[in-house]
């Protein structure tokens, strides 16, 4: 029982880590907060239902698609609804904000329009596949699940620590005219940073359709403020933290609906921000900042 | 190879720089003097492309530059060593120094990199740590061999010696010279102004965003106006 719930759990925190490193990537880069990434999260989610429930395609197809789509329209958000406020003197700092707020709207109204209201069941060929080791049972999807978000993580990791394009990113994270001065072309690698922090959002809503089984123009919602509780949990802008902070939520979920009161399940999250920010202001891996 | 004709730059309303022209030439070292709030980091922001000017124009190599990104001009080989020395704090040693020649798709990278670390053996000792744990001196000298690793025709230093000990100055000063004798043409800007005229072949004195005097490095050092103002000797 209590195995089966730490893998229960793991999964979920692992797809929120995946969540939230779309939301701290972006943070790291721009300093602000994308509140459209829980959208376009969704998105993601329902080219997932698409691809596999009405048109019967195989599950790599919808990955595919979900990249693709959710890697547009984060290009479109950052063209349209972020640069156009960028440098541009008398503009609120709170205007991309808001900005992405709009976004978010949109896009809720959009998938309602577009795929109605109801909730829409993930057809995945192995979602009833599990294995029995003892006493334990373990399902397939989540196995896949839990691979392909170590996968993402460690190849994220990897490319931010070892290639060319991940320096300058984190480089553009710490000081963009400094970014500049060395030769990096600043406003091309803000793209970049928006268009792959929203398809990793898209890949995160098929994880969730696949877990799940149900998807729905709301979900977005929810789970973006999720999101955003695990960066302030990790850190803001800090990758690790990210993962860390993605995989201590999902654990606290899962544990307290088993061992609490399932009803207070999404209040956990924001419990948790609310201590982290008492004990620990700049997160779990956060820097103090210094006077 | 750097021409500056009247520019004028300005931070919202307030005109920063009015009217400023000056010249460097290939090979040279040049100073722009200047007490705080003179403009001289405005004046070195406009020639790498962080600001735009409202009037005027920058020419490299008499091709006008004017209104070009920094990322544009570090290939046309103009590098800025910023005021403050803006390590990248978060990142080691060495990959500040591999961000520094982040244009170059060349295979010598590797080999510059070691010929700096020869150069500035604490950069080689710290290689794994990351940059923010280093002193100011140490900074600096990451600061100059990140810009020298994209290998500037033109280096420009935005105050070198601000907050660092006298033995380190005078270390930083050096360096500055043989950077010079190996070929890069540098444009300093400083409050330093003694030791940088010393190093320098030319300088001009900024003044409320206005050029107020130039000359011979060795003529504004023996200026009494010059000296009484900016070099703290009362004239005799």
């Amino acid at each position: 029982m209590l195995i089966e719930q730490l893998i229960n759990g793991i999964t979920l925190g692992s797809i929120y880590a995946i969540v939230a490193l779309g939301f701290t990537l972006v943070f790291g880069v721009l300093g602000i907060i994308n509140m459209a990434h829980g959208e376009i999260f969704m998105f993601g989610a329902f080219i997932g239902v698409i691809v596999t429930s009405t048109f019967k395609g195989p599950l790599w197809l919808a990955f595919a698609a979900a990249i693709l789509v959710t890697g547009i329209m984060g290009y479109l958000l950052e063209r349209f609804a972020l640069r156009p406020l960028r440098n541009k003197q008398g503009v609120s700092h709170l205007a991309p904000l808001i900005s992405t707020i709009g976004v978010s709207i949109l896009l809720e109204n959009l998938s309602h329009h577009l795929f109605g209201a109801g909730n829409h069941p993930f057809n995945n060929t192995f979602a009833e596949i599990s294995f029995q080791i003892g006493s334990i049972t373990v399902y397939l999807v989540q196995i896949v699940i839990f691979m392909i978000s170590v996968i993402l993580m460690y190849t994220l990791s990897y490319w931010l620590g070892k290639t060319k394009a991940g320096k300058a990113l984190r480089a553009t994270a710490e000081n963009l005219e400094t970014a500049s001065l060395l030769g990096v072309d600043t406003k091309k690698t803000i793209t970049m940073t928006v268009i792959i922090a929203s398809a990793m959002g898209g890949i995160a809503g098929i994880l969730v359709g696949m877990a799940f089984n149900s998807v729905t123009p709301q979900m977005g919602l929810s789970i973006g403020l999720k999101g955003l509780a695990i960066i302030i949990l990790g850190g803001m802008g800090n990758v690790k933290g990210a993962m860390a902070g993605g995989l201590i939520l999902g654990l606290a979920e899962t544990f307290i609906v088993v061992y609490g009161n399932s009803g207070y399940r999404d209040a956990i999250a924001f419990a948790a921000i609310i201590v982290i920010l008492l004990v620990r202001p700049q997160g779990l891996f956060g820097q103090k900042i210094s006077a | 190879m750097l021409k500056v004709q009247g520019i004028s730059t300005s931070y919202g309303k307030i005109n920063v720089l009015k009217n400023i022209s000056l010249e460097v030439e290939e090979g040279s070292i040049v100073t722009i003097l200047g007490a705080n709030g003179a403009g001289k980091s405005t004046t070195m922001k406009t020639i790498c492309g962080l600001l735009k000017p409202q009037e005027g124009k920058v020419e490299f190599f008499g091709e006008d530059v004017t209104g070009r990104r920094p990322d544009q001009l570090v290939r046309t080989g103009i590098a800025l060593v910023p005021e403050g020395r803006q390590i990248l704090s978060g990142m080691t040693v060495l990959e500040n120094l591999e961000m520094g020649a982040y244009h170059r798709k060349d295979n010598e990278i590797k080999h510059d990199i070691e010929k700096v670390m020869e150069r500035f053996p604490i950069l080689k000792e710290r290689h794994q740590q990351l940059g923010g744990t280093l002193s100011g001196g140490q900074q600096q000298m990451l600061a100059i061999a990140r810009a020298l690793l994209s290998r500037p025709k033109l280096l420009l230093l935005d105050e070198p010696s601000m907050g660092l000990a006298p033995l380190v100055v005078a270390d930083i000063f050096k360096i500055i010279k043989e950077i010079n004798e190996a070929g890069t043409t540098v444009l300093l800007v400083e409050q330093n102004a003694r030791q940088a005229l010393r190093v320098s072949d030319y300088g001009y004195v900024l003044e409320t965003g206005k050029i107020i005097a130039e000359g011979k490095s060795n003529d504004l050092l023996t200026d009494p106006r010059i000296m009484e103002a900016y070099l703290g000797r009362k004239s005799s």
